[in-house]
């Protein structure tokens, strides 16, 4: 995994060195609004949470794609975006080659065989009155693909891949640990043999033993089947070891974006450096060497989102450009082609932004 | 300021939907025969000249577009027929049986909010004692007694041998208030008491619910643990909330009241709205019928208007949505 | 791709547990519960009674020799032209004020209560049921017209209706069946449209949609079976509604017109003979006031049976070794008893 082939996920902004049938999904561009509406009978819009404000990224066959930020920064809204889950105000979502956005649900239906999404919440995410059987084969059963005893071995199959025990079949969810709904999940994404699996947050609301299980299955699953991930997720140490390329986004936008080692290396944005710094580290020495970035106030809100670089509130680095011009998504010198930030003073090498937190601001 | 304007859509609304009735009732009466309503509105027993008079006099021959538009026009300026069958207005007979109807059904409404609420909030506060399990029988008892067997009942049970002994302040039928306020209870409180009850147990079992649920919420648990006096908690903080779901229910009950009314008027003997749309319906009355039918409807609308405004007042949620 | 960040080389610590195969839905959980409840088991056989009653009212007739219209003006009545009591000249219950037999007419009355009743909840959830599911789950101008409609309906004076039918197509059966219909119906989808509001956000609602399910199956698969619970208990409370309020329309005569032995009808002649014929009123009122308690005692129970924070209740019980029953994991108590809290 060097660094100079494009590897999982890019920004479309980079040069043409990607091999096109390679890609998977390209996201162009996307914006997703919701109106905020006032009271009154009909409800007149005053505003609009700006959830994805101009995201663009890759997703590349084979490989995963780590999505990471704070609540609120849109990551869950583009996932929905991407999945066809909820309608895109402008861009535009291709999935090999062919443009899935904002397609009626007639038309989707093809590409629900090939996009799939595993969901945060192990108790939301499965209908409680329903057998797990019935769950897994839910996608059979929708696109008419297996019936009757047929199905139901596809389905033991499956349970038994995401280590289940497939006599549960006719069991409810309520019956199941929170890991082993989350296997459920799995196995009802995989039913179809989708090329893109997306994962919102999988393991955040699991045990730290059982995510490693589930983090396994995922990585088992994802070379026996050759799929795809976008892993979302706010826990830099779980992106890490799962994806091949990173994206870190900040109240709607792009901050950085790149192959995982210059991204977790050599951080180039203020933001990525601080979420960094505030990662748990194994290692106790590292943990007391480690000098926390602090950043200062809360996440502006994403209705009002702040001018200019929308992190300049928060950055221990802000200067006067960064209340009045958003910065550039592009490569900084020094960095190989595909890193790509959005800073007009990114971190440089060596320097420590811990003690620029405590700096006057301008 | 928001309420001001709540108040206005509601007003709104409901104007609308009074007109929704009235267009509703009109084609349903009028939209049919000339000779077929024409004796319906003359009353079954009218002779060929009354029912000529009536074509005549109604504009029954008119297109059914400008009849329907003197309709309106009637309805807004106050007048809501004639009843040849009695030989008056309408808005005559229903002035007349008013005072009676409202008797019945504020002290009705009066009497199971007060028990109601009462007992349900009392219910809730000592969950499981006696108190709480005598009165769930008593509330089972009250939901499964319709309204007209209970007022027989209570005719058979307490009027007649009450009666017998002399003691002769409960009545059937009606003293107005003019009469003195002590005889007026004396007609009234049997019919309260029928009107009521299924009602009452429905609030009780409704507001004990709320408040139990309620005062089971972590705010309250906040306050108890404040500090703030028992009493207070429930009465202030529980009750304000357990309130809500109470109010919604007492809009929809509105319709169901007049129902009620309507059997209790006819179980006791009083010439009420209900009673004299009963009769009507035997008779075959049509200008009666339709003019009641408008009124109700008037008053169940602003009923409800009067019930979202006090919604609206208890939860101010509910001014914004 | 492999993990190596987190160290933790832990089996499956959790395994389900080896019984039951099966899994036990929410049904055969709620009637485990429910055969346990004396009072919703009372209720269930008076009303299985009263249905067999009701089903053999001809074989009473026959059996009697009164048929339910027939009036015995010789033995049915005395001399003075007023009903007999109960047990004269072989009427079980007395007659009614043209000699008719009350008891064979009570059980055909019953057949109407019954049949309407039943008849008209039915309609009514299936219609309420599926406009409920529609407003709650499209939303958009099509919940605010249905959800404005229902409330229309709701508020709105059913009597009044039923009043203004009666005149114009005279009393009958049908109109009977069409209002009580009509004003049930409302209630239900009130209800479903409310629990639909709130099930359409859940997670494993927009799972389906990812998995391209279109709105009428997850509006019968998904959204359907978490909402049959309380429309069960609803409908098994609308049942008496209906009963009572057949009742009376026909007891202020704008319901089924006599001489048909509806309770209501019943009552209304016995108005005028409750001086002198205390049965005439006593017995269909109390064959009402069964049927109505039975049938709100067994909604109680039902709805009892299927709130989990009952279930401690039940678990004690057993607990107290009045049965031979091993308790499965998801029926031990779980929440912290009603005391714990402070509250009372």
């Amino acid at each position: 995994m060097s660094d100079t082939l494009p590897q999982g996920g890019t920004p479309s902004l980079h040069p043409e060195s990607e091999l096109e049938d390679d890609v998977l999904v390209q996201v162009d561009n996307l914006v997703k609004h919701f109106p905020v509406k006032a009271g009154g009978l009909i409800g007149r819009t005053v505003g609009q949470v700006q959830a994805v404000d101009g995201v663009s990224l890759t997703i590349r066959r084979g490989q995963t794609l780590g999505l990471v930020g704070e609540t609120g920064c849109g990551k869950s809204t583009l996932a929905r975006c991407i999945a066809g889950l909820i309608p895109v105000t402008s861009g535009r979502v291709t999935f090999e080659g062919r443009d899935i956005t904002n397609l009626s649900r007639r038309a989707m239906r093809p590409f629900r065989r090939e996009i799939q999404m595993i969901f945060q919440d192990p108790y939301g995410s499965l209908n409680p009155r329903r057998r797990v059987g019935a769950i897994i084969g839910d996608p059979f059963v929708i696109h008419k693909t297996a019936t009757g005893a047929q199905r139901k071995r596809q389905v033991q199959n499956l349970m038994e891949r995401v280590g289940l025990n497939p006599e549960h079949y006719n069991r409810f969810p309520a019956e199941f640990s929170g890991g082993q709904r989350q296997r459920i999940g799995v196995a009802r994404a995989l039913a179809l043999r989708p090329k893109l699996i997306i994962c919102d947050e999988p393991v955040s609301a699991l045990d730290v033993s059982i995510q490693a299980q589930v983090l396994n299955l995922l990585s088992d699953l994802q070379d026996d089947f050759g799929l795809s991930y976008l892993f979302i997720a706010h826990d830099l140490e779980v992106v890490r070891h799962v994806s091949d390329a990173v994206i870190v986004m900040y109240l709607g936008k792009i901050a950085e974006a790149g192959p995982k080692r210059p991204i977790y290396e050599m951080p180039r944005h203020p933001y990525t450096a601080a979420l960094l710094s505030a990662a748990a580290a194994a290692d106790p020495k590292l943990a007391a060497a480690r000098q926390r970035i602090i950043l200062t106030g809360d996440v502006p809100s994403p209705i009002n989102p702040p001018g200019g670089c929308r992190f300049h509130p928060r950055c221990p680095k802000a200067a006067e450009l960064c209340s009045q011009q958003e910065p550039p998504l592009e490569s900084k010198p020094g960095d190989p082609a595909t890193h790509v930030t959005a800073c007009h003073f990114p971190v440089e090498a060596g320097e420590n932004l811990a003690l620029a937190g405590r700096r006057e601001r301008p | 300021m928001a309420f001001t304007r709540f108040l206005i859509r509601r007003i709104l609304t409901g104007i609308l939907v009074l007109w929704v009735v009235a267009t509703a009732t009109f084609f349903l009466f009028f939209f049919r025969p000339v000779d077929a309503v024409a004796r319906q509105l003359a009353g079954r027993a009218a002779s060929p000249q009354v029912i000529n008079e009536v074509v005549r006099r109604l504009g029954l021959d008119q297109p059914i577009l400008v009849q329907y538009w003197h309709f309106l026009g009637n309805i807004v300026h106050g007048n809501l027929g004639y009843s040849y069958y009695n030989g008056e207005a309408v808005k005559t007979i229903i002035a007349q049986d008013l005072p009676i109807t409202a008797s019945v059904v504020v002290g009705g409404v009066v009497l199971w909010l007060v028990v109601g609420l009462g007992v349900g909030v009392l219910s809730a506060t000592r969950p499981r004692s006696t108190f709480d399990r005598v009165s769930t029988v008593g509330v089972l008892a009250g939901l499964s007694m319709p309204t007209f067997v209970l007022g027989e009942l209570l005719i058979i049970a307490v009027f007649v041998p009450l009666n017998q002994r002399g003691f002769s302040w409960i009545q059937t039928g009606y003293a107005p208030l003019s009469e003195g306020l002590i005889p007026w209870m004396g007609h009234m409180i049997l019919p309260w008491i029928t009107l009521a009850t299924v009602q009452a147990a429905v609030y009780t079992r409704l507001s004990r619910g709320s408040l139990i649920d309620t005062l089971g919420e972590d705010y309250i648990r906040t306050a108890r643990a404040k500090g703030m006096s028992e009493r207070r908690v429930v009465y202030l903080h529980g009750l304000r909330a357990a309130l809500t779901p109470v109010i919604s229910q007492l809009g929809i009950d509105v319709g169901a009241l007049l129902g009620g009314v309507i059997v209790v008027e006819q179980v006791f003997g009083l010439s009420g709205l209900g009673q004299d749309s009963v009769q009507a319906i035997d008779t075959g009355n049509l200008p009666v019928i339709i003019g009641f039918v408008l009124v109700a409807s008037f008053f169940v609308v602003a009923a409800n208007i009067i019930v979202d405004a006090a919604y609206a007042l208890l939860d101010p949620r509910v001014r914004i949505s | 791709m492999s993990v190596t960040g987190v160290q933790f080389q832990a089996e499956a610590v959790e395994t389900a547990p080896e019984e039951a195969i099966q899994g036990r839905s929410q049904w055969q959980l709620t009637w485990r519960r429910l055969r346990h409840d004396k009072m919703a088991i009372a209720s269930i056989a008076v009303i299985l009674i009263m249905a067999v009653l009701a089903l053999l009212a001809p074989v009473f007739a026959g059996l009697l020799h009164h048929g339910e219209y027939q009036a015995f003006t010789g033995a049915g009545l005395s001399s003075a032209g007023i009903p007999v009591g109960p047990g004269t000249h072989g009427f079980p219950l007395g007659t009614d004020y043209v000699g008719r037999d009350l008891l064979v007419r009570i059980l055909y009355g019953a057949r109407i209560s019954l049949f309407v009743g039943i008849s008209t909840t039915l309609m009514a959830t299936v219609a309420g049921v599926s406009i409920g599911l529609v407003a709650g789950y499209f939303g958009g101008t099509i919940d605010a017209v249905l959800a404005r409609f229902i409330d229309a309906v709701l508020a709105f004076p059913f009597i009044v209706l039923a009043l203004a039918l009666a005149a114009i197509y005279g009393p009958s059966l049908l109109i009977v069946i069409g209002v009580i219909t009509f004003f049930s119906w409302a209630g239900i989808s009130r209800i479903v449209r409310g629990q639909t509001l709130s099930v359409k956000e859940k997670e494993y609602i927009e799972a389906a949609r990812s998995l391209g399910a279109g709105p009428w199956r997850i509006m019968f698969i998904d959204i359907l079976p978490n909402l049959l619970g309380p429309v069960l208990v609803l409908a098994t409370l609308y049942i008496p509604t209906a009963v009572v309020f057949e009742a009376t329309l026909s007891f202020l005569g704008i319901g089924i017109p006599a001489p048909t032995p509806s309770w209501g009808v019943i009552l209304s002649e016995a108005q005028n003979y409750y001086q002198a014929a205390w049965w005439y009123v006593v017995f269909p009122a109390l064959a009402l006031l069964i049927t109505t308690l039975a049938f709100n005692l067994l909604g109680d129970g039902i709805r009892d049976a299927m709130d989990p924070r009952t279930e401690r209740l039940f678990a004690a019980r057993r607990m107290r070794g009045k049965r031979n029953v091993t308790l499965k994991d998801s029926e031990l108590p779980h929440t912290p008893p009603a005391g714990a809290t402070g509250a009372g």
